[in-house]
């Protein structure tokens, strides 16, 4: 089947989907957009998440033909220009990034959270990032990470927005 | 020696700002990853992220059953269905069907039989994954399906502490059938030291239990294999060991490593899960055998039969102590359950055999300790390396002599702690710091978290936002425990390092390429490599080539050995290549210069100050050394009595846990899990503390939560819906306090890092459970029912 969606602002359109494909599958394997990432693909992990229609999903979880028409953001569209987004800077800074394969999961929920709630307690953010596993770091740095980029966007608000 | 206290993860990261001696990027510096920004905007290429045009997906048919006979394989169906290329079996396999670390015993595919459920026994090669599974699902597989042997003391003939049904292990004529040709037994490691009679006032025994725990690193087992037009192939895959690899991936497809070059792709963790093979064997084979690239991607399912896990264990423990609580004797039997192949068993055995006894001085020593095989999933190297199923035991016997004498957890053990000088058990003397009483001293010394809170907080409790307690039936817990870990690899290993550097002026500036094939797996090493060239050899600007076997072994990443050997390897380089240029400025200068060095990109004497830029100095010229590095040597251990220098060097981590537990439900929230460690020399600080942090949850993981479920030699629980590893809500703060006590004998004072956290977190928390509760605790992880007794 054809899909037709907009990915990171630009049109993108796939042809010879499966219906069985999900649209975490269409974005790596069928639009070179591998960033979202494969960890468990049973929506355990949260190393794939990506907006829909501006809402935080797992990719894995969503059927790629639901995707027909939608506005998905992946973390690869979140970079500005060259400038990397505050919440990827800080991440980067905290150390909160060793194999790195939750960060991109990682980097989208925390974007979202920032956006809900600016400056988030520690528990506020142990609990809104509780469905992204990492392996590597104990998450003492990733915390770090969210309250470095919270305090980053405060005093540079024309970066919250996304 | 130096100590540098440190109170906060955040003051040890930026430790190397306050030093006046460091290189800026340099060693003790704390820079950014060099793969950093890629993998912060998603544009990291993991091992499941590559793509060529043309490319197939393969696909591997596993055994359903844990043990079987093959009477035949039909895959005709399979073969006919519409955009599948090949399906092979073992009868496809080129060179040797058998594999192995240490030994060759695993089949690269099943022939006549399986010893696991999971073994692969066909592969296929389609241009749609999903085509792909289907096709597998058509291959027609007769079994005789036989009992399996799921209990590594029956499997070698021991009485069982825990029989399991008598019919699950009776076998043929009640007899236990030999799963390979010798028998059941990978290795039995004799311990003996002191008198084997010895008899003390007190006496304390235990029966312990630890489950098997899986790596559970989040990027799937995953490669690309592509063909090349003269019959070889390349190899892109996550892995630990290139050139282990190779040395495997060549038997099998009876090729010479000329054309069977390997290049590490993006590797979303290992923690030991990635040093025997996975697809890498199965991919080459169907890219050769259909002339196109072939994708191979392990889903979750998969990736818990896919590798080797934590051996599970049974413990036996008797310690024999004076009153005042001097440890006299111990008389130790362990077993742990290899499953279906050697894999790494043989050195697990050694580990859990020589460390077993934790760092405490015990005069009169006896242990045994068995690898075995059995018909449950194949179990290996994972961090910590068989000193973390045996801390579980050592600090529950700790704290069950404490309290049989009354005495205080930390004192009973700073009475018995080994110290630098002190003979471990292997009559090994320790040559370097071993400031286990320090360790323990500071983690006593941290302030406790406060009990009472201004507002409930569910998010705290045990049982989180479930709502299972308002802190009614809860009660809070302190406990100790300390890791003990050889470093590098033992018993006489030829352990070495290769390291390739080059030094140019490239665009007007001073540019070091460095190459080495040592697996860069999120730790950092690549990272460190870039420390340590900037330190070594003054210049800003260092790439770090990509992994592959175009240049020599870099050993495995495992042991906590990386910094210290490829780290080793690299300084050591560095150094001849610096010698070359200082021979070619001296050239330059016309003259002789004492004290010369490179430092800020310039050729720099002490006392005439900067002489000439390395640009003038190199001009066109290319500087480029490569050579091997090793460890001191080490060697194998007397057969009869473990005696022997089996351990380049000893890790020591502490941990201090806080828990609040649900005596009611059995429900257990860790509050604070804060650790000491000794690491020699603090490479990158950040670095260390992620290190700490990250391995500390994973024996938490352990100690509350993680266990694959086996049974009757089938996996319950092949999923992260059901084996939980901790998360965010799950995982407490980690305040950490790093010591740097230089180890004489290692590069810049190092000690290795990654492991010892793993293994001391989880006991530290059984203990604070104990406290909190009164109960033994015999059994990691620990379960609500073992806690309710319900």
């Amino acid at each position: 089947m054809r899909i037709t969606t907009t990915v990171n602002s630009e049109p993108r359109d796939v042809d010879d989907v499966w219906e069985g494909e999900s649209l975490l599958y269409m974005l790596r394997e069928r639009m070179g957009l591998p960033g979202s990432k494969n960890a468990c693909e049973q929506g355990e992990c949260g190393s794939c998440t990506v907006y829909l229609d501006g809402v935080a999903v797992c990719a894995c979880l969503v059927a790629a033909g639901q995707a027909d028409g939608r506005d998905i953001v992946t973390v690869e569209g979140l970079t500005e220009g060259n400038d990397l987004h505050p919440v990827q800077q800080a991440f980067l800074d905290a150390g909160a990034v060793q194999c790195g394969f939750c960060t991109p999961g990682l980097v989208v929920a925390t974007h979202d959270l920032l956006a809900r709630t600016p400056q988030p307690g520690d528990s506020e953010i142990r609990e809104y990032l509780a469905g992204n596993l990492c392996r590597c770091t104990g998450y003492e740095k990733i915390l770090d990470a969210v309250k470095l980029a919270a305090s980053r966007m405060a005093s540079s608000p024309t970066k919250v927005a996304k | 020696m130096t100590t540098t206290p440190q109170t906060r993860p955040d003051k040890a990261a930026v430790k190397g700002a306050d030093r006046t001696d460091v290189t800026p990027g340099g060693v003790g510096d704390s820079p950014s990853r060099p793969d950093g920004i890629l993998k912060v905007t998603g544009e990291f290429s993991y091992s499941s992220d590559m793509w060529l045009d043309d490319m197939l997906w393969g696909y591997t048919l596993r055994s359903p059953h844990p043990f079987a006979l093959i009477k035949s394989i039909d895959i005709s169906e399979a073969l006919a269905t519409a955009g599948v290329f090949a399906v092979l079996t073992s009868e496809d396999v080129p060179g040797e069907n058998f594999y192995g670390l240490e030994h060759a015993d695993q089949p690269v595919l099943a022939k006549d039989i399986v010893r696991y459920q999971g073994e692969p026994i066909a592969l296929v090669a389609a241009d749609h994954p999903e085509i792909a599974r289907r096709a597998a699902e058509k291959i027609t597989v007769e079994f005789v399906v036989l009992a399996p042997v799921v209990d590594a003391e029956v499997a070698i003939g021991h009485k069982p502490w825990n029989p399991p049904a008598e019919s699950v292990d009776a076998g043929v004529d009640g007899q236990v059938p030999h799963l390979h040709p010798n028998g059941n037994l990978v290795r039995h490691l004799k311990l003996r030291r002191g008198e084997q009679d010895a008899t003390a006032d007190v006496v304390i025994t235990g029966e312990y239990e630890v489950g098997m725990q899986d790596q559970a690193f989040l990027g799937p087992e995953s490669g690309l294999a592509v063909p090349d037009e003269e019959g070889g192939v390349d190899l892109y895959v996550a892995t630990q060991w290139l050139h282990v690899d190779q040395r495997q991936v060549c038997a099998a497809l009876g090729l010479p490593p000329e054309q069977v070059r390997l290049t590490l792709a993006g590797v979303g963790g290992a923690f030991g899960g990635r040093e025997d093979l996975s697809m890498h064997v199965h991919g080459c084979m169907l890219a050769l055998r259909t002339g196109k690239p072939i994708k191979m991607v392990y889903n979750r399912l998969e990736s818990f039969f896919g590798h080797v896990h934590r051996h599970p264990a049974k413990l036996y423990y008797e310690y024999g102590a004076e009153r005042s609580g001097k440890l006299v004797y111990a008389r130790v039997r362990m077993y742990l359950d290899g499953g279906a192949y050697a894999s790494s068993t043989p050195a697990v055995v050694g580990n859990a055999g020589t460390m077993g006894l934790g760092p405490y001085v015990i005069p009169h020593v006896t242990v045994d300790a068995y690898g075995t095989y059995s018909n449950n999933p194949p179990c290996g190297a994972m961090r910590g390396f068989g000193s973390v199923q045996t801390a579980f035991a050592y600090e529950a016997q700790m704290d069950k002599l404490a309290a049989e004498l009354g005495l205080d957890p930390v004192a009973i053990r700073q009475m018995n702690a080994l110290e630098e000088g002190a003979q471990v058990p292997t009559g090994q003397v320790i040559d370097s710091a071993a400031p286990v009483v320090e360790l323990l001293e500071r983690l006593k010394a941290m302030p406790l978290p406060s009990t009472e809170s201004d507002q409930l907080d569910l998010r705290r409790m045990p049982g989180g936002v479930s709502n299972t307690t308002h802190g009614e039936g809860v009660k809070r817990g302190v406990g100790y425990a300390v890791a003990y870990k050889n470093v590098a690899f033992s018993e006489g290993f030829d352990d070495y390092s290769t390291a390739r550097v080059r030094l140019e002026v490239s665009g007007g500036d001073p540019i070091v390429t460095v190459h080495t094939a040592a697996a860069e797996v999120g730790q950092g090493l690549v990272t460190i490599e870039q420390q340590i060239c900037r330190t070594e050899l003054g210049v800003d600007s260092v790439v770090v080539h990509p992994k592959d076997t175009s240049v020599g072994s870099g050993g495995s990443t495992s042991a906590s050995r990386q910094t210290y050997m490829t780290g080793g390897a690299v300084r050591h380089v560095c150094g001849k290549v610096r010698d070359r240029v200082l021979v070619l400025a001296e050239a330059s200068l016309g003259r002789t210069v004492s004290d010369l060095r490179l430092e800020n990109g310039s050729v720099v004497s002490r006392s005439e100050g900067v002489l000439a830029s390395i640009e003038q100095v190199l001009g066109d010229e290319v500087v480029e050394e490569t050579d091997e590095w090793r460890h001191r040597p080490t060697h194998g251990l007397d057969p009869e009595t473990g005696q022997g220098f089996a351990h380049v060097q000893f890790a020591f981590a502490a941990h201090r846990a806080v828990v609040d537990v649900d005596v009611e439900l059995g429900l257990v929230k860790v509050v604070e899990l804060a650790c000491a460690q000794d690491v020699g020399k603090a490479m990158n600080p950040q670095a260390v503390v992620g290190q700490i942090q990250g391995g500390s949850a994973q024996g938490m993981g352990l100690a509350l939560m993680e266990e694959i479920v086996i049974r009757d030699g089938k996996i319950l629980n092949p999923s992260f819906t059901d084996y939980l590893i901790p998360t965010i809500l799950d995982t407490p703060p980690m305040p950490i306090e790093v010591l740097e006590y230089a180890d004489p004998n290692a590069p810049y004072g190092l000690r290795g890092v990654g492991e010892a956290p793993t293994i001391s977190s989880g006991p530290a928390i059984m203990s604070a459970i104990r406290a909190a509760t009164g109960l033994d605790l015999t059994r990691a992880p620990v379960r609500p029912e073992h806690i309710t007794r319900t």
